[in-house]
């Protein structure tokens, strides 16, 4: 079987009924999908499937073979970040970052195909996702701006450090 | 110790013909659609399939509207069904938990669905009783249409759904639920009615362990009467005790909008 992962081509080993949260993760070490509640109630796992969001702990790979996924490395990079991406970081999106990339592909998907959403619209559409830090008043607000087109992308200056080749940490089933 | 598991053979049929054959008698087959149900099981080892038929490619999606009948495959999603307006069907889809599990999870394995340990589950069934649906289904002696009451009464086990049937939309139709908090993705209770030719049905999630119509309702049209046939049960959601309190509140509701709409 295989995936396209952020437009790249991957050949996977893993069986057919493994979710792909866990092929992301474990087989590929693509660490951003998160293992919460594993069971659709979270958000965190979420990624796009040909585009839209769906829940990676709920789908057997065998049900996505051939599928293009975008994970939130798939949206920008440091040195360019997406609206939703640059909005986050302008509006202090995110705290502890465990939901921030399930709720980034969501937006993403959302402000790309709702650009004119209300935040009533955005409520309903990210109602999946579980932000602990209970940040979602800043969540909504950066998802708002990012639909306006109103973040200045150059502006956001990430403060990230050199991204290692390799993820830090390959725990099966942490939080990483 | 030798400890040995069944191999999982997972069957990828694309057509509804392929399908039914993949299927068979239904022995040992567990079937997978949008997965909402299943992978958490198979994820966390409590279901180990041996054969597995995975529908997503099988071709039974997608509604068709006839003259008189209202077909919806068996793998259209629940998100499909929020945007089709027929209600009271329509409105309990939009209830269910949320966007990407909408999109994900399936009419036929919501209609399948078994309580769940902690929750009800399978929240479409209520209205699929209002409406009288009726199930297409393959297994053992084959094709098959039943009303979706024997269906879900003990019919359906071990059979394959194709598709749903129903009338067009009722001359009324009313649905009621209990407010949920941010990301609660589970239905405490719900109510839904479907009023054709005078003749009312009306059902509850979440009243029993599995959906239930509301006969001493239907005749009496008396929310007073709403817990002569419910069971309510404790469990993650809400207690017993809640669930008696609020069924009689839901019916009068959907009473009066019913009323109200005709």
């Amino acid at each position: 079987m295989k995936l396209s992962v952020n437009g790249v081509e991957r050949q996977l080993a893993s069986s057919p009924l493994r979710p792909l949260l866990h092929v992301l993760r474990d087989e590929l070490g693509i660490t951003s999908p998160k293992a919460g509640c594993q069971q659709g109630g979270c958000g965190a796992c979420t990624v796009l499937v040909e585009g839209e969001p769906r829940r990676s702990c709920l789908i057997p790979l065998a049900a996505v073979d051939g599928a293009e996924i975008t994970t939130v490395e798939g949206l920008g990079a440091p040195e360019s970040l997406s609206q939703v991406q640059a909005a986050f970081a302008a509006h202090y999106a995110a705290q502890c970052g465990f939901c921030t990339s399930g709720f980034l592909v969501a937006a993403h998907a959302l402000v790309e195909r709702e650009p004119e959403v209300t935040r009533e619209g955005v409520l309903e559409a990210l109602g999946g996702h579980v932000c602990r830090c209970t940040g979602y008043v800043k969540i909504v607000d950066a998802v708002l701006a990012a639909a306006r087109g109103e973040v200045d992308v150059a502006a956001v200056e990430p403060d990230v450090e050199a991204r290692p080749d390799q993820p830090e940490i390959l725990v099966p089933g942490s939080p990483a | 110790m030798a400890v040995s598991a069944p191999a999982t053979e997972v069957l990828l049929p694309a057509s509804r013909e392929e399908a039914i054959e993949a299927f068979g008698d239904g022995a040992g087959v567990t079937v997978l659609a949008g997965g909402t149900i299943l992978m958490p099981e198979i994820a966390e080892g409590r279901l180990r399939p041996g054969r597995t038929l995975l529908l997503v490619r099988a071709g039974l999606g997608g509604v068709h509207s006839g003259s008189s009948t209202i077909r919806i495959g068996a793998t259209t999603t629940v998100a499909e069904l929020a945007e089709l307006g027929l209600e009271p069907l329509a409105s309990a889809a939009a209830n269910v938990a949320d966007l990407e599990v909408r999109s994900q999870g399936t009419v036929g394995g919501n209609l399948c669905a078994p309580p769940g340990r902690e929750f009800p589950r399978g929240d479409l069934q209520a209205p699929l009783l209002a409406l009288a649906a009726r199930v297409r289904s393959a297994g053992p002696g084959g094709e098959r249409v039943d009303e979706v009451d024997s269906f879900l009464a003990g019919e359906g086990t071990g059979r394959l759904v194709l598709e749903l049937e129903l009338d067009g939309p009722p001359d009324a139709a009313a649905h009621a639920v209990l407010d949920r908090p941010h990301a609660h993705s589970y239905t405490p209770l719900a109510v839904a009615a479907a009023e054709r030719d005078g003749v009312l049905r009306i059902a509850a999630t979440g009243a029993a362990p599995r959906a239930v119509r509301l006969h001493a309702v239907e005749s009496s049209r008396d929310a007073s009467d709403a817990l002569a046939d419910a069971d309510p049960q404790d469990d993650a959601l809400a207690s017993a005790w809640y669930r008696r309190k609020m069924l009689p509140v839901l019916v009068a509701r959907v009473l009066a909008d019913l009323k109200e709409a005709r």
